[in-house]
């Protein structure tokens, strides 16, 4: 199992100050797993997805990942993040690039692809988030779900071998998650490792092979989706559940 | 009929209104005619002599028998097409560098400019190419003003972006180094920067070793305008998202190319209205120069009136230049605005 672990969290810790996010966290992702993790606000998942790659430094512990371990020096760091793709919460695309250009700087400057096979491997991507009409427009004038599949599509012009999600549909608009949600789920069917931390129950139930509770920076429970969300074992995930279904009755 | 609207409604909407607008007019119409009548009404505009002017208003024939030298100061009249060539090629870079395609920018940025500035000093201070040598002291008026501003902006630009990169990084050394050196030169007024550079420095070359003034004033000019400009980059780089910064890292963009091609281009943009106010300062600062013996615009203009022949002509020289500087300050003001109103996708 360690050995094909595409991503292996152990023991890590972290603090924000005094407050513990990450309390010993122990997590193997295989290769072509997808994991959803979830929990409330505050339970340090959106951390452990950005200590992944790096952008949060961890206090204890060893994260490796594709079999390079994690250390705080550059070279190593952006080795990391070439093979691991990111989608964030706000979309992040660079406002003063059009879709086309966000999509090819990184494996131009970054991955050492020429500008013509990064134009053509960009159109691509946009045809598989169903956006190829967009590429020369620029991220003010797209649509929130619109600009959230190209930061997909970005994202997988680096050829990554895991995807990382961090809450990739909080930001939208309700009639616009779908349409995200939909790409998400196409590139789960195609077998890339990816580990998504979201809300929405739906995609966990579409995608997953396992879902991850985390509180208060532990994991809680873990298990695929049909088990977590009917027969769940653990006190704390019927908890999560109840309120999580209650919160979504008192909305419709 | 539109015209008759906007006035009743701007300008006579009520009677209080109306006395204002009719006061206010009166004044306008007292204080402008004098001036209209001085500048241009009973003004003398042709001429080659003193005795050709009326002496009733304004004797622009002063200006206009001395517009050459206001303008090249002593470079030899033969030459004179060096120095217009040298303009052209900068203001058309400069221009090139600030027209849409944006694709374009980063190219003259990086070599369009420099060469053009590189190119203009080489065909100014000659000596190569079979262009006749013309030693920096002959420099002057507006050609050495330009050559002080542009060659102390586009100097201190890539020092202020270095500088301002540097006051944010998380290396204490640099950080250190950075926050004196900006502490230092804003806190130092350009005067006493220019006679630092003209007297002191010569002081600790060794003996024989001498840098041209002019070199020594740019220097100067540049080092200060530095200073300046990384304050207002500072403010640019802190006004972008910590996601675009994160983004770029995810992406495994280091941190050089997270500047270059996705930080600084949205710092800079922030902060086009600072940039301009900071080049139309400069403009008008290398007036200072006129104190280590240089002869900028207003340094020419203000020589020729102790001309005996031109003697007493002092508030025709001081409203031609304020009139030249105007101009050009608002043209800079214009097309910064213009800069920043170019709609890129809505970067705010």
């Amino acid at each position: 199992m360690t050995e094909t672990a595409a991503v292996r969290v152990s023991g890590v810790h972290k603090w924000f100050g005094k407050l513990h996010v990450l309390d010993g966290i122990d997590l193997s992702v295989a290769e072509g797993e997808r994991v959803v993790l979830c929990g409330p606000s505050g339970s340090g998942k959106s951390t452990l997805v950005r200590c992944i790659n790096g952008l949060e430094a961890i206090d204890r512990g060893d994260i490796v990942v594709g079999g390079v371990a994690l250390k705080e020096d550059r070279a190593t760091l952006e080795q990391i993040r070439r093979s691991v793709g990111m989608v964030f919460q706000q979309f992040n695309l660079f406002p003063h690039m059009t879709v086309m250009e966000n999509l090819c700087l990184a494996p131009i400057r970054a991955g050492g692809v020429s500008a013509a096979e990064a134009g053509e491997k960009a159109r691509n991507y946009l045809e598989r988030v169903h956006i190829p009409e967009q590429a020369d427009k620029y991220p003010a004038q797209l649509s929130g779900g619109q600009q959230q599949r190209v930061a997909i599509a970005r994202a997988l012009c680096m050829e990554p071998r895991i995807m990382l999600f961090d809450e990739p549909t909080s930001a939208l608009d309700p009639e616009m998650i779908k349409e995200v949600l939909d790409v998400i789920v196409e590139l789960a069917e195609e077998g890339k490792t990816m580990i998504c931390v979201t809300h929405e129950m739906g995609l966990a139930r579409a995608m997953a092979d396992r879902v991850v509770l985390l509180d208060e920076g532990r994991i809680v429970d873990a298990a695929p989706p049909e088990k977590f969300f009917t027969a769940p074992e653990s006190e704390r995930t019927r908890q999560f559940l109840s309120r999580i279904l209650h919160h979504r009755e008192s909305d419709d | 009929m539109q015209a008759a609207r906007w006035l009743r409604r701007n300008l006579f909407s009520s009677w209080g209104n109306t006395a204002i607008t009719v006061t206010l007019g009166a004044i306008v119409v007292f204080a402008a005619l004098p001036v209209l009548d001085w500048a241009f009404l009973n003004a003398t505009w042709s001429g080659t002599r003193r005795a050709d002017c009326s002496g009733e208003g304004a004797c622009w024939v002063f200006v206009s028998s001395r517009l050459d030298q206001f303008l090249f100061g002593f470079y030899p009249e033969e030459e004179r097409w060096r120095v217009v060539l040298a303009a052209a090629l900068n203001i058309g870079a400069i221009v090139l560098l600030f027209v849409p395609p944006m694709s374009r920018r980063a190219g003259m940025a990086l070599a369009g400019v420099p060469l053009a500035i590189l190119a203009g000093w080489v065909l100014l201070h000659g000596g190569v190419f079979g262009l006749p040598l013309v030693e920096t002291r002959q420099w002057g008026g507006m050609t050495l003003t330009l050559v002080i501003t542009i060659g102390g902006l586009f100097a201190a630009f890539p020092l202020g972006v270095l500088l301002a990169l540097g006051r944010r990084t998380s290396l204490p050394a640099i950080r250190a180094i950075c926050i004196v050196f900006i502490e230092f030169w804003r806190g130092v007024p350009l005067i006493t920067v220019l006679f630092m550079a003209s007297v002191m420095l010569p002081l600790f070359l060794p003996e024989g070793a001498s840098v041209d003034k002019l070199l020594r004033a740019l220097i100067g000019v540049a080092l200060f305008a530095a200073a300046y400009l990384a304050e207002v980059i500072r403010g640019g780089l802190q006004a972008v998202p910590r996601g675009q910064y994160e983004a770029a890292a995810a992406l495994g963009l280091g941190y050089g190319r997270t500047m270059l091609h996705v930080v600084l281009p949205q710092a800079l943009r922030h902060v086009i209205p600072g940039l301009a106010n900071t080049a139309i300062a400069l403009f008008k600062d290398t007036t200072l120069v006129l104190v280590i013996g240089l002869f900028d615009f207003l340094g020419i203009i203000q020589a020729a009136l102790t001309d005996t022949e031109w003697l007493g002509l002092a508030l025709e020289g001081y409203v031609f230049a304020a009139a030249v500087y105007w101009v050009l300050c608002f043209a800079m003001s214009r097309a910064s605005r213009r800069v920043e109103n170019q709609g890129v996708g809505g970067v705010a």
